[in-house]
């Protein structure tokens, strides 16, 4: 991919969104009963009684610089108010990301090795299942067993690693499901070549077979699918955020968006999309780094 | 077709027919209130129970089913044929066009991770089902116009479009009349999984309250409501889940078992 490009490009759209609002976004966000004056002096405060070209060219400018810009509702920096938000979004993400591996490569490797076997159907079934429910479907349902039945995990909150553990698993299962499916075909592929022939005729334990030379190769693919992956990790935790309560930049989105903080707003898509094309970028070094015939390709 | 698949046609027919006929199959007016009876249980009259304002919820998911359904055609065509024309279309030019749809125009719509996109189209639009339309085809054309770039790629090279061309046919006619009718079999597939993707990304939209507004039904709206009557009426949450979960499922039933049904060397085996 070119970043750069790309970056320009959604910096641009990102700055355009606040003009697709059906009239002004001041008087929108003011409401009817604002009086002209302070309508010209909230537009004249964020720049917004400028020509379009010029508000474009400040808004490259302060974004170069790491501003933001500032918040409609208390005219607080909307970098720090994203700076507060973010690690918890981040924290979230991860933890979704590693509930995901510890649930798919079991999974992932046990209908591989025994493909069309029970334990293939099984996992075929739990993947499938994981795709179709939506974490706006799952999350509730994860409250209601494991919360409000069985009590055994907070509902809501943030602090300790028990408040991460349903948002995590609600964030995670779809990708543990696209990431079972995926290894399954990996082993499945791998096991039919000839270094694993080999490695048993020199009479390596089946267990290490799979794990040490097996699961290697299979899972160069998976790091690629985990880099696409975790963008929509970041947008599910919009709502992931919100079911749960999780203080991040999610649930920030939407207090902009409920407020019509339209900068705040702004700001909190830039990052989402930001972080999601730096993962992109590193998960592409990452992946010649693993297989070094991508160089030669 | 394998079971599944039939499984998946036989329920994505059931939910179209309720969704054409909802009007006349629900039980019980949609807006028509009680609250004495808010938030009771599913019952012999009302199977799905009712909702915080006493409405029937059996009756709210029959509509429900109408604006998924809608959401879902209308996103899935307009996205597939945007999507066709502006793939195709590269694809067949080839030179910097293509290089610059595929390289630069792809990259920045797929830069937005998951459904950020729509959702932040929506917000700056205001939530509307006319917004949320355009919304989730803003983000869906990407999708068709990558795979019909490597569809037509790949057509465009065989021997009949060649003879074709050497024969003297305008661009538009082997576009039209010979390449995409043999590149098309993808997408039926895809539009088919698309239907899936679009109801669900209308009823996370709508759970989000960015869909369609009140007194229209959405299956999304409906579970944002129940959570908060989780513990006493967990009955709002269960039905639209699983109304969601099926559809879904069913479209993912029908897509497989289409791309197996249609695929040649598959058939063979």
């Amino acid at each position: 991919m070119l970043i750069a490009p790309v970056v320009g490009a959604v910096i641009t759209l990102v700055f355009l969104l606040i003009h697709l609002v059906p009239g002004d976004p001041v008087l929108n966000y003011l409401g009817e009963g604002a009086t002209p004056q302070q309508v010209t002096d909230m537009r004249r405060r964020f720049g917004l009684d400028q020509s379009l070209p010029a508000q474009y060219a400040n808004y490259w400018k302060q974004v170069v610089q790491g501003d933001l810009g500032t918040s409609f509702l208390d005219r607080k920096p909307v970098s720090e108010k994203i700076r507060r938000r973010y690690p918890a979004t981040l924290q979230l993400a991860i933890g979704a990301l590693l509930i995901a591996l510890l649930m798919a490569i079991p999974l992932g490797v046990t209908a591989g090795i025994h493909p069309d076997a029970w334990q293939d159907h099984s996992a075929s079934f739990l993947a499938l299942l994981g795709i179709s429910v939506p974490n706006f479907a799952l999350g509730p349902m994860a409250i209601l067993v494991f919360s409000v039945l069985l009590r055994w995990l907070p509902a809501s909150g943030y602090g300790s690693p028990a408040h991460l553990v349903l948002p995590a698993v609600t964030l995670g299962a779809a990708l543990a499901a696209i990431l079972t499916r995926m290894i399954r075909s990996g082993v499945i592929e791998e096991m039919n070549r000839d270094y694993v022939r080999t490695a048993r005729a020199k009479g390596l334990p089946e267990q290490k077979v799979v794990y040490t030379h097996v699961l290697k190769n299979g899972l160069i693919p998976v790091v690629t699918m985990v880099g696409l992956q975790f963008g929509v990790l970041l947008g599910g935790a919009i709502i992931t955020e919100r079911i749960f309560n999780w203080p991040g930049l999610g649930s920030l989105t939407i207090e902009a968006i409920s407020t019509r903080d339209y900068p705040l707003v702004q700001g909190c898509i830039l990052v989402i999309a930001l972080t999601y094309i730096l993962v992109n970028a590193m998960t592409d070094l990452l992946y010649r780094l693993l297989d070094p015939r991508i160089e030669f390709a | 077709m394998t079971g599944l698949a039939r499984i998946g046609l036989l329920v994505v027919v059931m939910l179209s027919l309720v969704a054409l006929f909802s009007p006349v199959l629900a039980p019980h007016s949609l807006t028509e209130q009680r609250l004495s009876a808010r938030l009771q249980g599913p019952s012999a009259e009302h199977p799905f129970g009712r909702d915080e304002f006493g409405r029937d919820v059996l009756s709210r998911m029959m509509y429900g089913a109408r604006v998924s359904m809608r959401v879902g055609l209308t996103v899935v065509s307009i996205s597939a044929a945007t999507g066709t024309l502006i793939g195709a279309s590269a694809a067949y030019a080839g030179g910097w066009i293509d290089a610059l749809v595929s390289s630069f125009l792809f990259n920045t719509f797929l830069a937005f991770p998951g459904i950020l996109l729509a959702i932040a189209l929506v917000a700056f639009r205001g939530p509307s089902l006319a917004n949320l339309i355009l919304a989730l085809c803003v983000i869906g054309w990407v999708g068709y116009a990558r795979l019909m770039r490597g569809q037509v790629l790949k057509v465009k090279e065989y021997d009949y479009v060649m003879a074709a061309r050497a024969l003297g046919a305008p661009g538009a006619r082997i576009l039209l009349g010979h390449i995409l009718p043999n590149a098309i079999q993808p997408l039926v597939i895809q539009s088919t999984l698309g239907m899936a993707g679009a109801v669900l990304a209308e009823a996370g939209l709508s759970f989000l309250g960015l869909g369609v507004q009140e007194p229209i039904p959405s299956w999304g709206k409906m579970l944002d409501a129940g959570r908060a009557h989780l513990t006493t009426a967990p009955h709002m949450v269960v039905f639209p889940a699983l109304a969601i979960m099926a559809t879904v499922l069913a479209f993912n039933f029908l897509g497989d078992g289409l791309n197996k049904w249609l695929d040649p060397t598959r058939k063979r085996r």
